[in-house]
């Protein structure tokens, strides 16, 4: 049982979705139990393992791949919690799609490539070591290029394009650090605290690996100047935008940088090597960037893409910051962010197919046609801006006080900054939303009868911004993210 | 001079003709020709080079001339059927050059 | 039963089998696809048993007619021929069982494939069990003739140009070879490799044989600069020809070269430089022509130029562990044949579909044929490299090895040379899934083509997980 559950989880996807490549577009029964079903089996096999761990056992599959390396599916604290946050969320965006794609073409193949794309995060998330992680890596980018394609437009094309140049090239650089690596190590497996110090290799060929590693999996995690993909790649229907940004790649890289940080380095030898702040830096810069570009965005997928980029960084920042806390503060945004930012991009797709609003400028009063979505919306902007009670406050807030803990003041202010900056993007939404009279007639409008929208679109996003309050009503309960990261982050720093 | 030597030293120069003539002739008969005569002139160096009667190269020499013979047929028959089927015995990009044949149009 | 199964001449019958199917097809031309079929799998079944033989018995020898050297013919199977002949038995049957499908139109083109494709699995066969370098010369002067013979099947003028060049360039190139054989006889005094190969000595007296030989071989393989007449073949001839011709034909002469390598163990640097420098190139133009196509066969014909290149990085990287280098590089060659097989098939089901196969007026041929654009998707994972298939392996060995080694430039050709690859390959996908404005006709393709294509992408992305169990079948045979 200890090395197969890792790979049912796996298979609880990607079986699912290769009899849903063969399913006729017809057969939406069929489909939507196979998809439902394959999420809700992924959570129990999860939750299964989830009180194995805690009572100590090990969940190990090892496969040789290539000579003196293995193909490693782990399960530790940090792939849990990862791992987690994946099937939660598909979860949510399987009902979502669902809904959203109702009547569309071709869903039989986009259900399919969504499965598959899961499989790929799931098992990034469990990949006991750098072979194994650059293994699904790069699965992710393939199998979620269809997704971004979809439309079968010359934009969708082009998209697809920017997507892969920047992906296949962040791939790359995995690889070659991860050989590099390779040659001077011999071995690749995650080891809490790393597992390079003490081996006497020359410090500056470890920063150049570090640099190198970290920029392969920065591209997906969306840095500067790495980002350009992600806003174009919001040609893509909402559910694939709320997939890639919350769940899947932008998060992998996240993860990756993580890993590489904590697993493969070692937090404290990498800010002994120095690499520490130069990331931290760069993150700062991300943050506030994609932050001010944000402000100037009137398609509010992009508008909410920027400020991806930019949360996606207080992850970065909150690992580069190398202090216990701040590691908290970066972790449980992980899980944060993408619970809220989900939330915002299935509003947005709601607004787009409930009455077609696709900018800013056209959402003056909608708060009184869809009261629920832009309710859930207005708590999900809050908690981006880190206004208690909303759960962003307390990555915030944890951001914050390990910056200071550590001696990097100016932290502080960059997160000041960008919720400042997070305000003025939000704020004016929410004012105009409200506090607007409605126009006379909507750009395309679609009726659900007496609801404000159809169930399958409203259930899911009501659902994650509740999940995002009560674990900030509750912060310091057992069970929430918070509590979880704390055990991890321990673990990763000498006693 | 050693008459197998001589034998030896002429295999050489066939193969160096056979070789000029293959890359600079255009006309296809011409270019299996010098294949053909290359190809002689390497049996030649095979038996010719060696000090006393040796059965080995011999057998060698019998099994190549078989082999330059099936693939002499398939080049004719190949050279017909593009004759045939575009008109002129060459590759295109011989066509307007022939580096040796000054009549060639 | 099993000993007399086990016993049997299974190296003789992976040579004779194909060989008497091609006589029953021709001098039975109504029957020819049903007897090439059977030939095809009794074919393929031989070859398994050999690899079997070589597993469980190891290295054997058998002498034909029970003449042995230097008159007789002696047939030698080690790890890496049985590899090489398994190689051949997979592809060879998919392509078999899709050209049934693939020709049932033309009873004319019928009649002259299947004679001529099983002669070219005999030839291929009888060379990686030659023992001798002048029966490799014949093997592979017979593999030539009916490589050649296949692309003049299409019977269009481009094509009887491809094949015309490509004979001019295979006889020269087996003259050249030829040439290193006569040489070595009359310094040497015998053709058994394994004999040559310990009384070779090094110097003028190997040096000058086996630049002939190579040269010879380079310009059969399509190596850069010889590449020349590699394309407009590869490109003209009919799919499951292609198939064929890029990846069993060209990696005849390949192992050829290998087992020449691996015998003298030649030394110096220069020549393995040289050999990956040529690779390099190839890799590089190969893929810059690749990218540049508007027709889709022609664009995997330029692939196998560059993806030929890579097999000879392997050369500058021998030195420290060369099994590591080897072994990658043969993996490389074993996947490359899968995938650029499936390649081509998926291809010509494409073609057939909509009656063209020009890249930018796919027009959405994702939704008319998803088995066929899997395969053409999964095989291009493969020949770029990416996890996890059997290209992976390969090149993460060859990485592995130019990495501990410290020989950065030729990590970074390869690199480089699998973002290109990526490049190319999701080029022709990013059209696969956009409209196009124009219409085009649509043909029924049959079911049959579209899995062979898409069992033998898989076959390659396989691969990628068999690795550990796969080369120690080499070891012993790398220097």
């Amino acid at each position: 049982m200890n090395a197969w559950l890792p790979l049912m989880v796996l298979a609880s996807s990607l079986v699912p979705g290769m009899i849903i490549f063969m399913l006729p577009e017809k057969a939406v029964a069929l489909r939507t139990t196979l998809n439902l079903g394959g999420a809700v089996l992924k959570i129990v096999l999860l939750v299964l393992m989830m009180i194995g761990v805690f009572h100590g056992v090990e969940y190990e599959f090892r496969l040789p791949l290539v000579p003196g390396l293995d193909f490693v599916l782990h399960a530790d604290a940090l792939s849990l919690m990862f791992v987690n946050l994946s099937a939660v969320l598909w979860l949510a965006t399987t009902v979502y799609a669902i809904g959203y794609l109702e009547g569309s073409p071709h869903r039989s193949r986009f259900f399919g490539y969504f499965s598959l794309c899961v499989t790929a995060t799931v098992g990034l998330a469990m990949a006991g070591n750098l072979l194994t992680f650059l293994v699904f890596y790069e699965a992710l980018t393939l199998t979620t290029y269809p997704l971004v394609v979809h439309r079968g437009t010359e934009a969708a094309r082009k998209a697809g394009r920017s997507y892969l140049a920047h992906t296949l090239f962040g791939g790359v650089l995995l690889l070659a650090g991860t050989v590099w690596l390779y040659s001077l190590t011999g071995t690749l497996e995650f080891v809490d605290r790393g597992f390079i110090a003490g081996r006497g290799i020359d410090p500056d060929v470890l920063r150049m690996i570090f640099a190198v590693l970290i920029l392969g999996v920065g591209v997906k995690a969306a840095i500067l100047p790495l980002h350009g993909w992600l806003p174009q790649a919001m040609v893509a229907p909402a559910p694939v935008s709320a997939l890639l940004h919350a769940v899947a790649v932008v998060k992998a890289g996240a993860f990756g940088i993580v890993r590489i940080v904590f697993d493969v380095f070692g937090v404290e030898f990498a800010a002994s090597l120095g690499v520490t702040l130069p990331l931290a830096i760069l993150a700062a810069v991300t943050i506030i960037y994609a932050s001010t570009r944000a402000l100037f965005q009137d398609d509010l997928k992009r508008r909410l893409a920027f400020s991806t980029v930019s949360q996606v960084s207080y992850i970065t920042l909150g690992v580069a910051i190398a202090g216990p806390i701040a590691t908290i503060g970066g972790l449980v945004h992980l899980v944060h962010q993408g619970f809220m930012k989900i939330t915002l991009f299935f509003c947005a797709g709601n607004f787009a197919e409930t009455l077609g609003v696709h900018k800013v400028s056209e959402m003056r009063g909608i708060g009184r046609r869809m009261p629920w979505t832009m309710g859930a919306f207005t708590l999900a902007a809050f908690g981006m801006i880190g206004a208690p009670p909303m759960v962003g406050f307390i990555s915030k807030w944890y951001l914050g006080l390990g910056a200071l803990e550590v001696g990097q003041d100016w932290a502080v202010l960059v997160l000041a900054g960008s919720s400042l900056l997070n305000a003025a993007y939000f704020l004016p939404i929410l004012r105009t939303a409200w506090f607007d009279p409605p126009p006379e007639s909507w750009p395309e409008e679609r009726s659900f009868g007496r609801k404000e929208t159809a169930w399958a679109l409203l259930i899911p996003p009501v659902m994650t911004v509740a999940a995002t309050l009560s674990w900030g009503l509750f912060a310091s309960m057992p069970g929430t993210p918070l509590d979880w990261v704390q055990f991890i982050a321990a673990r990763k720093y000498a006693p | 001079m050693n008459g197998l030597t001589v034998f030896a030293l002429t295999g050489v120069g066939l193969l160096v003709i056979g070789l000029w003539a293959l890359v600079l002739r255009a006309h296809l008969i011409r270019k299996v020709l010098a294949l053909n005569v290359m190809g002689s002139g390497v049996f030649l160096v095979l038996v010719g080079a060696g000090a006393a009667p040796d059965p080995v190269p011999q057998a060698m020499v019998i099994t190549g001339i078989v082999v330059t013979v099936s693939a002499t047929a398939l080049a004719l028959a190949l050279v017909l059927r593009i004759d045939t089927a575009t008109g002129k015995p060459t590759l295109p990009e011989d066509r307007e050059r022939d580096l040796m044949d000054e009549h060639w149009q | 039963m099993t000993d007399w199964l086990a016993e049997a001449p299974w190296m003789l019958l992976a040579i004779a089998l194909p060989l008497l199917g091609a006589l029953l097809a021709f001098l039975r031309p109504h029957r020819a696809a049903m007897i090439g079929l059977i030939g095809a799998f009794m074919s393929a079944g031989a070859a398994l048993a050999v690899l079997l033989q070589v597993v469980f018995g190891g290295p054997r020898q058998y002498e034909v007619g029970g003449w042995g050297a230097p008159l007789g013919i002696n047939l030698w199977a080690d790890g890496l021929s049985a590899m090489m002949l398994a190689m051949t038995a997979v592809v060879g049957t998919a392509v078999s069982i899709y050209a049934r499908v693939y020709l049932a139109d033309s009873p004319n083109k019928v009649r002259r494939f299947w004679p001529l494709w099983l002669f070219t699995w005999a030839a291929l066969n009888a060379l990686f069990q030659a023992a001798d370098v002048f029966n490799l010369y014949v093997t592979l002067e017979l593999l030539g003739l009916s490589a050649v013979a296949l692309v003049a099947l299409t019977g269009t003028g481009p094509a009887l140009w491809g094949a015309m060049r490509y004979l001019l360039v295979s006889l020269l190139g087996s003259l050249a070879y030829l040439v290193g054989v006569v040489l070595l006889y009359h310094l040497h005094g015998t053709l058994d490799l394994t004999l040559l190969g310990e009384r070779a000595d090094g110097g003028l007296a190997l040096a000058i044989p086996l630049g002939a030989m190579i040269a010879g071989l380079l310009l059969k393989i399509g190596l850069f600069p010889f590449h020349v007449w590699l394309p407009p073949a590869h490109g003209s001839a009919r799919a499951p020809v292609s198939a064929v011709l890029s990846g069993l034909v060209v990696k005849g002469a390949f192992y050829l070269l290998l087992r020449l390598w691996f015998t003298f163990s030649p030394e110096g640097e220069g020549l393995p430089i040289l050999l990956g420098s040529l690779g390099a190139f190839a890799v590089f133009w190969g893929s810059i022509q690749a990218l540049r196509q508007e027709r889709l066969k022609l664009l995997v014909a330029y692939s196998t130029v560059a993806q030929l290149g890579y097999l000879f990085i392997a050369f500058p990287l021998a030195g420290m562990d060369p099994a590591l280098a080897w072994g990658g590089s043969i993996y490389l060659a074993v996947s490359h044949a899968l995938a650029k097989g499936a390649m081509f098939l998926a291809a010509g089901s494409i073609m057939m579909q909509g009656g063209h196969d020009e890249i930018a007026e796919l027009d959405r041929v994702v939704d008319r044929m998803p088995l066929s654009l899997a395969a053409f998707a999964l095989a291009g994972i493969s020949l770029a490299g990416l996890p996890p298939s059997g290209g992976f392996v390969g090149k993460w060995m060859l990485l592995q090895s130019a990495m501990a080694q410290g020989l950065w430039p030729w990590a970074l050709v390869m690199i480089v040379g699998g973002v290109l690859t990526a490049s190319y390959v999701f080029r022709v996908l990013g059209f696969a899934f956009t409209r196009s404005p124009h219409a085009h006709e649509s043909h029924n393709v049959p079911h049959t083509m579209e899995w062979t294509a898409l069992l033998l992408a898989l076959g390659a992305v396989l691969l990628g997980f068999v690795a550990p169990w796969a080369l120690p079948l080499l070891d012993g045979v790398l220097p």
